[in-house]
């Protein structure tokens, strides 16, 4: 199976993160790691491979300082790489990250494409529907379990309430949750193997998109200011005269924990 | 604090990286409770060899990393300073693979690729209850039966007694003292060997050594490390380079102790200021951070020694006292410094402190290692 795992650099969630005064994410200052998500996507595409043969290439769309996220990931395992770069990139909205993802995914022609089912810097979690849609395959999105049989993908997808059963055939995106696997660490030789494996470089010009359809100029939405997330208030306090318990409960009962 | 390396090559740094990550992610988490519990981390020694740290000094073709000891000593390093217990059991494992890497024959060296790889734990049985220091007098007795050797008798202290996959046994096949005793290569499941239940210890104690008792052990011969009565040297040879090992995880762990109490230090107001202003503990810290550099430099002389080829056992013996003392120093000042917090178990100081002390005990005590270094002068 040639499967494509969609890897993206995102600023350390655990270190403290900002915006650049352009509003977009700062990625200059900041320590970037592969987005958390993603590392379950390469985990499951490795675990196919394992199991049923095939391919896996890892795909980013992002600055210069992403290959250190591009090594990281081949030194998990996957056999190749495709870094989209270029400069009128910076700014993107995520349906115009979507375009450029999706013409480099027409050029790989793969069987299954998976992605961790949001990044922790955009979180927005529309590119794999995106993706679905202008590639027209199917879309089986949040998977907290993913089993392959053949051309036939069952999944299962993680809601709310528990969870739903969903297949289609392949070619198909898959985006995963951290419920679905544990990812493995790179190993030593791993990493040394990781510096030989190809990385191919792809610009704009080469996937026939234009300039202006990406960064600030083709953005569909904009930020036009943004805050710190609000300090932490306290909680519902429960004072116990006789009717702590039911209290207890009822307030665990409205937040649907009970 | 980051310690700045100077290291061979960039895969090194690549490496000790690999470590760090392994440390932050895999142990810190989980020390504390399995050190409460006294519980052996299996599982985690599998996940450190599936990233290729049980087999690091060995030869790529045998699935080892074929890194210089002056690596893996600081790979070492880092493990201990979150997690002694799997420091020790890197170590103790790495070491039990070097008689088959060294001496063994090529049916025992085909087993190396899952030795190394770490799928198989190793021991190294070579103490005994009335007999630690004095090695060359183990009493621990191989009969030849046929094809096999029959072996009676009980070994002591054993690390991964009980866990380990392969043991190497040492023995007496011939006569009295170091020229009468030969090393086999056991399986766990040998019939009549029969390791006991762990010891109690002051710390250490998810990686607890326990007695072996040895009932006619059956053996086969082509399980003989090396020629028949070569024991002791493979002994003493694997013992060279494991007291490397030992030496890394003193400054690893003085290490941390000493990061630990420079960041309480500056962070405890007494009299209204940061303690770390009274120069009575600034004093200290910078002490302890001396010895850790010291120790450190010792270390890595003797391992680039062994990785140039030199003889390097007497470096390696005062690189061993010389860290572990340090470490035992360093430690009980960094309780100190930490005052009534440095003896309570929130903080991680106690348990180093207690840790500390095994390391001047174990692959020969430090008054052997004096022992080893007087005799190399006086004759
Ligand atoms: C946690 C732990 C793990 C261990 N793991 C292993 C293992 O995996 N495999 C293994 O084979 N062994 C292992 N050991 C055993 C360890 O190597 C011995 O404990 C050590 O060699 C000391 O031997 P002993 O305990 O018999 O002490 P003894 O030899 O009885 O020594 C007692 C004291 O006498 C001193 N002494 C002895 N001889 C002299 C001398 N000539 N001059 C001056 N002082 C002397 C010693 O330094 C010590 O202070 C382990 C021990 C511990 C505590
Ligand atoms: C088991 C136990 C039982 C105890 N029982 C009692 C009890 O029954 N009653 C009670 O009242 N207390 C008790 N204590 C508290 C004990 O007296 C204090 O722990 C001790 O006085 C040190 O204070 P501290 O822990 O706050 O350390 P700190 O005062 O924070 O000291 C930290 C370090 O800074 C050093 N330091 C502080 N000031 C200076 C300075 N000016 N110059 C140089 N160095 C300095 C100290 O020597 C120490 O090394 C107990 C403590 C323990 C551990």
């Amino acid at each position: 199976m040639n499967i494509v795992v969609l890897v993206k650099q995102v600023p350390d969630s655990g270190a403290e993160r900002t915006l650049s005064a352009d509003f977009s994410v700062d990625r200059a200052s900041s320590s970037n790691v592969i987005n958390e998500m993603d590392e379950y996507a390469i985990e499951e595409a490795l675990k196919i491979k394992e199991a049923h043969g095939g391919e896996v290439t890892v795909l980013t769309v992002g600055p210069a300082g992403a290959t250190d996220s591009i090594r990281k990931a081949l030194s998990m395992g996957p056999d190749k790489a495709v870094h989209v770069q270029d400069d009128a990139l910076h700014g993107s909205c995520a349906v115009a990250t979507s375009k450029v993802l999706a013409a480099a995914l027409r050029t790989l022609s793969p069987d299954l494409i998976l992605s961790g089912a949001e990044s922790t810097d955009g979180r927005v979690q529309v590119v794999p529907h995106m993706l679905a849609e202008l590639l027209g395959v199917a879309a089986l999105t949040g998977a907290r379990k993913l089993t392959v049989d053949g051309s036939q993908l069952t999944v299962e997808r993680q809601t709310d309430e528990g969870y739903e059963v969903v297949t289609a055939a392949t070619p198909a995106i898959v985006s995963v949750w951290d419920t679905i696997n544990e990812p493995r660490y790179p190993s030593f030789k791993g990493i040394m193997a990781a510096k030989k494996k190809p990385v191919q470089a792809l610009t704009l010009g080469d996937l026939g998109i234009s300039g202006d359809e990406v960064g600030f100029a083709g953005a569909t939405s904009q930020v036009l200011e943004f805050n710190k997330r609000p300090a932490r208030t306290g909680g519902a306090k429960v004072v116990d005269e006789g009717n702590g318990g039911e209290q207890l409960v009822s307030y665990l009962a409205s937040e649907k924990f009970v | 604090m980051t310690v700045d390396r100077l290291l061979p090559t960039p895969e090194a740094h690549d490496l000790l990286d690999l470590t760090t990550e392994l440390a932050t992610r895999e142990l810190a988490g989980k020390v504390d409770d399995f050190e409460a519990r006294g519980e052996f981390p299996r599982d985690v020694l599998r996940t450190l060899g599936r990233s290729g740290l049980l087999g690091l000094p060995y030869p790529e073709d045998v699935g080892g990393a074929a890194q210089p000891y002056e690596v893996y000593v600081q790979v070492l390093e880092i493990l201990a300073g979150t997690w002694l217990g799997i420091a020790e059991a890197v170590s103790v494992h790495t070491l039990s693979c070097f008689p088959v890497a060294e001496f063994g024959t090529g049916k025992q060296r085909a087993m190396l690729p899952e030795m190394v790889g770490g799928e198989l734990l190793g021991a190294y049985a070579l103490s005994e209850p009335h007999g630690g220091s004095d090695a060359a007098g183990l009493t621990t007795k191989a009969v030849a039966d046929g094809d096999d050797f029959l072996v009676t008798g009980t070994k002591a202290w054993i690390t991964h007694a009980g866990q380990a996959d392969f043991y190497n046994i040492f023995c007496r096949t011939g006569g009295p003292g170091p020229r009468g005793i030969s090393c086999l290569l056991a399986d766990a499941g040998t019939p009549g060997l029969m390791p006991q239940s762990p010891e109690r210890l002051m710390g250490l104690r998810s990686s607890a050594p326990a007695q072996i008792v040895l009932e006619d052990a059956r053996i086969p011969r082509d399980r003989l490390v090396g020629e028949e009565n070569q024991g002791f040297t493979i002994a003493m040879r694997a013992l060279d380079a494991g007291r490397l090992g030992i030496a890394a995880c003193a400054v690893g762990l003085a290490q941390s102790a000493v990061d630990y109490a420079t960041a309480y230090a500056k962070e405890r107001e007494q009299f209204g200021k940061p303690i770390a202003q009274f120069q009575g503990i600034g004093f200290m810290l910078a002490d302890m951070a001396t010895g850790v550099s010291a120790a450190r430099a010792l270390l890595l002389n003797a391992a680039r020694l062994k990785d140039a080829g030199r003889p390097f056992s007497i470096e390696a013996a005062k690189a061993k006292l010389f860290a572990t003392d340090m470490a035992m120093k360093v430690t009980t000042d960094a309780v100190q410094v930490l005052g009534g917090a440095g003896y309570v178990a929130d903080h991680p100081v106690e348990r180093w402190f207690r840790e500390a002390k095994v390391l001047q005990i174990v692959e020969g005590t430090n008054q052997i290692q004096r022992l080893v270094i007087a005799r190399s002068m006086t004759g």
